[in-house]
């Protein structure tokens, strides 16, 4: 099969989880949305591993998706503390670092 | 013992008092600050005898030694030693200094005994002792400097001691600021003086003055008029007088130490002491002997209607100060430090009755409520009279020989010092008609509410109250005591003016012309240099001057005794006839308005202007203010970016890492 098919797929999961990131406002949904971005990063990866056929790019997945279990982790443990203080579960109103 | 030594002594006592009494006042129970304090001075007065013995047994032409604890600074050049003199005069000064402050010291035992800051008090009193003490004892013109600052920074704490008055305050800055006008005068002098000769101590400077000034020379001018103003801002002569009147925020015993007997002298005590100088600049002698002709006249106009018990003698005080100056710019030196002595006796005196009499009022300092102290306080009475007397000229009390000394020498000098002379014999009708203004007013007429209560036996009591603008004040530290004392009834006030009232009328026994001049010859070794040490006004001018004073002096009084006790209510209608004058006088011939236009206001001007332009607009507007205004523009932008939003900073990253892909992806194709 060839690369480019999953350059395109890994291409449009980016971008849906992009545009998630950007336009959903639940931070759940934000966290699920970065890892549609991360897991499409992982998938340009392993097609480019398989198509050069060495094992760089499968270690690099691996450290990908530890990264990515770690950043869930922070992530879910600051939308818990979030909502156990009754902040509003809304990143918009969440915004009082503002400049 | 040598003199020196007991000269060290003499200012080690009241140092010592200074101390324990200021770093032991918690332990120092009941009046012991107030024994304890007078005690160092009695020791520090008892030096003083010692040092006078050991002096008379030199020869005379050996009496003047010296005597240095330590180098200040010695290099090429400069030599500054901390060093004393002790010679007739200073010992002179050492001994009135040291014997009135101890008196007044014992006076204070009882006065200001119900006062909250009682050991504070006498640790101040002590402190200007030893000031007072260092400056006449002062061997060069160094040390003179210190003791000359030490001296104002005292006054400066005694005036102000009921410092949560605010006129009192303000007084104590007043005369602390005039003060150290002085202290520049000084300074700058002693440079002119350094420059010229090279040496900073008295014998250094007067023989290097003599080798290096001719007569009248411009510069030796220059730093004799800067001496002067050292002179005049602590002897309170014009221009720099209006702090003296102010300082009467003071209390009474201060008043009386620093305000009538020792510090305001030491102005004619520098002049005594730098006589060489003024020999050689007659020129500014001339000066100080117009301006003290000046200050006499005019401080015993204002005397005339000022209406505060206490104002009336510090302006006699002031108009007193104007006979000694003129008696030592005329080279008069004896016959001026004599009046120094005697007025010290008698203005002393003066304070302490009318501290008794401010006592038995509750406060109150105004003659207008005062009246019929006759019976009630007959101790005071006795002895206010005879401090009068003595102030008046009455014959054969002190102040009789010694004012008219200094009369007799001015009008001996001939010339345009007749002049002087004249305008003194006038002053001293006014001074006698003042000083039984006092008496009368006092102790004679209607008896006040207070003295009818001091005579069944109570005193009166007020809430405790500021004279001056009437704010009421809390009885607590920082205000005067709610409790008033009275000589009658308390047995240090009495028996410190018992002595004073002895010495205002015998004083004058010391030097008689042509019976006496024991002052005089004691004086004579520091003077010996002076082309004026044989000068003397003919006997027959002398008696024909005690005539003339005396008669003046006896006039004054009887005019006096006609307007307020034959006919009372004759001196209202004449001041309503002459109320031009009388509000010319009372407002003290306007010399603090034109001070306040001259000095404060400009100052006062800059100062805003300074606030207003120069910190406002300059450094707070521009140089802050445009510097943070800068940043804040130059930021403006990125703090827009800034907005809290979680989706606009995703959106930002995003548009960033497509716009950065965007560009590589062009520029490798």
């Amino acid at each position: 099969m060839d690369v480019a098919w999953f350059v395109v797929l890994s291409a449009f999961i980016f971008c849906i989880g992009a545009a998630g990131v950007m336009s959903r406002r639940s931070p759940l949904v934000v966290l699920l949305c970065l890892e549609l971005m991360l897991n499409a990063g992982t998938l340009a990866l392993i097609a480019f591993a398989r198509m050069h056929g060495t094992g760089d790019g499968q270690i690099f997945a691996l450290i990908v998706m530890v990264v990515a279990a770690c950043e869930v982790v922070v992530g879910l443990g600051l939308i818990v503390s979030v909502y156990r203080r009754r902040l509003p579960i809304d990143v918009d109103k969440l915004s009082e670092l503002r400049g | 013992m040598s003199a020196t030594t007991y000269a060290w002594l003499v200012l080690a006592f009241p140092l010592a008092g200074t101390l324990v009494i200021a770093l032991g006042w918690r332990v120092l129970f009941g009046r012991l600050a107030g024994w304890l304090g007078s005690f160092a001075i009695l020791l520090s007065f008892a030096a003083g005898v010692g040092a006078l013995l050991e002096l008379l047994a030199l020869p005379e032409e050996e009496r003047s030694l010296t005597a240095s604890a330590f180098d200040y600074a010695s290099t090429a050049g400069l030599d500054a030693d901390l060093g004393i003199l002790v010679d007739p005069l200073s010992v002179f000064m050492v001994l009135v200094v040291s014997g009135v402050s101890f008196l007044i010291h014992l006076y204070s035992v009882a006065y200001i005994a119900s006062d909250g800051g009682y050991a504070r008090f006498f640790s101040y009193l002590n402190f200007f002792v030893f000031s007072m003490l260092l400056l006449v004892l002062a061997g060069n013109f160094v040390l003179l400097i210190v003791g000359w600052a030490f001296v104002g920074a005292a006054s400066y704490l005694l005036i102000s001691f009921w410092y949560r008055r605010m006129t009192a305050t303000a007084a104590g800055i007043k005369a602390f600021v005039i003060n150290v006008v002085g202290d520049v005068g000084l300074v700058l002098a002693t440079f002119l003086l350094f420059q010229a000769t090279g040496a900073l101590d008295y014998a250094g400077v007067f023989t290097g003055a003599e080798e290096a000034f001719a007569e009248n020379d411009g510069t030796l001018v220059a730093a004799c008029l800067l001496l002067l103003v050292g002179a005049f801002a602590k002897s309170a002569q014009i221009p720099l007088h209006t702090w003296l009147p102010d300082a009467m925020e003071g209390p009474t015993p201060v008043s009386a130490l620093i305000h009538a007997a020792t510090m305001v002298t030491a102005g004619v005590y520098l002049i005594a002491r730098t006589h060489p100088l003024f020999e050689l600049a007659p020129a500014a002698a001339d000066v100080a002997a117009i301006i003290g002709t000046l200050t006499l006249v005019m401080a015993a106009t204002i005397a005339l209607v000022v209406t505060d018990l206490k104002r009336v003698i510090a302006y006699s005080t002031m108009s007193q100060i104007g006979y000694m100056v003129l008696g030592v710019s005329v080279f008069a030196y004896g016959a001026g430090l004599f009046h120094l002595m005697t007025h010290a006796f008698f203005k002393a005196l003066l304070f302490m009755g009318a501290g008794s009499v401010i006592g038995a009022m509750g406060g109150e300092q105004s003659l207008d409520r005062m009246g019929g102290f006759r019976k009630a306080m007959p101790f005071t009475f006795a002895t206010f009279t005879l401090g009068a007397l003595a102030l008046a000229g009455a014959p054969l009390l002190s102040g009789f020989f010694s004012k008219d000394e200094i009369l007799a020498f001015t009008i001996d000098r001939g010339g345009g010092y007749v002049i002087l002379g004249v305008v003194g014999y006038v002053a001293a009708l006014i001074t006698a008609f003042y000083a039984f203004r006092m008496v009368f007013r006092v102790f004679f007429g209607k008896a006040a509410p207070e003295a009818a209560e001091l005579a069944r036996g109570g005193i009166h009591h007020a809430d405790p109250q500021n004279p001056a603008t009437g704010e009421v004040e809390d009885s607590d530290v920082g205000f005067p005591g709610p409790e008033h004392h009275v000589a009658e009834r308390s047995a240090p006030m009495a028996a410190a003016m018992a002595p004073l009232a002895l010495l205002s009328v015998v004083a004058g026994l010391v030097a008689i012309p042509g019976v006496t001049d024991t002052l005089e010859h004691f004086l004579e070794p520091t003077f010996a240099d002076s082309r004026f040490i044989d000068v003397h006004p003919s006997e027959s001018a002398e008696y024909i001057g005690l005539a003339v004073g005396g008669a003046i002096g006896l006039l004054g009084i009887a005019i006096a005794y006609v307007l307020y006790m034959r006919r009372p209510g004759v001196t209202l209608a004449l001041r309503d006839r002459l109320r031009p004058v009388h509000s010319f006088l009372a407002r003290k011939w306007y010399f603090d308005e034109l001070l306040d236009a001259l000095f404060v206001r400009p100052a006062a001007g800059f100062g805003r202007f300074g606030r207003t332009v120069v910190e406002s607009a300059l450094v707070q507007g521009l140089l802050v203010g445009g510097a943070s205004g800068a940043v804040r523009a130059g930021t403006s932008f990125a703090r827009t970016i800034q907005s809290g939003y979680l989706r606009a900073y995703a959106l930002l990253l995003f548009v960033g890492v497509s716009g950065l892909a965007l560009y590589f992806l062009i520029a490798s194709a």
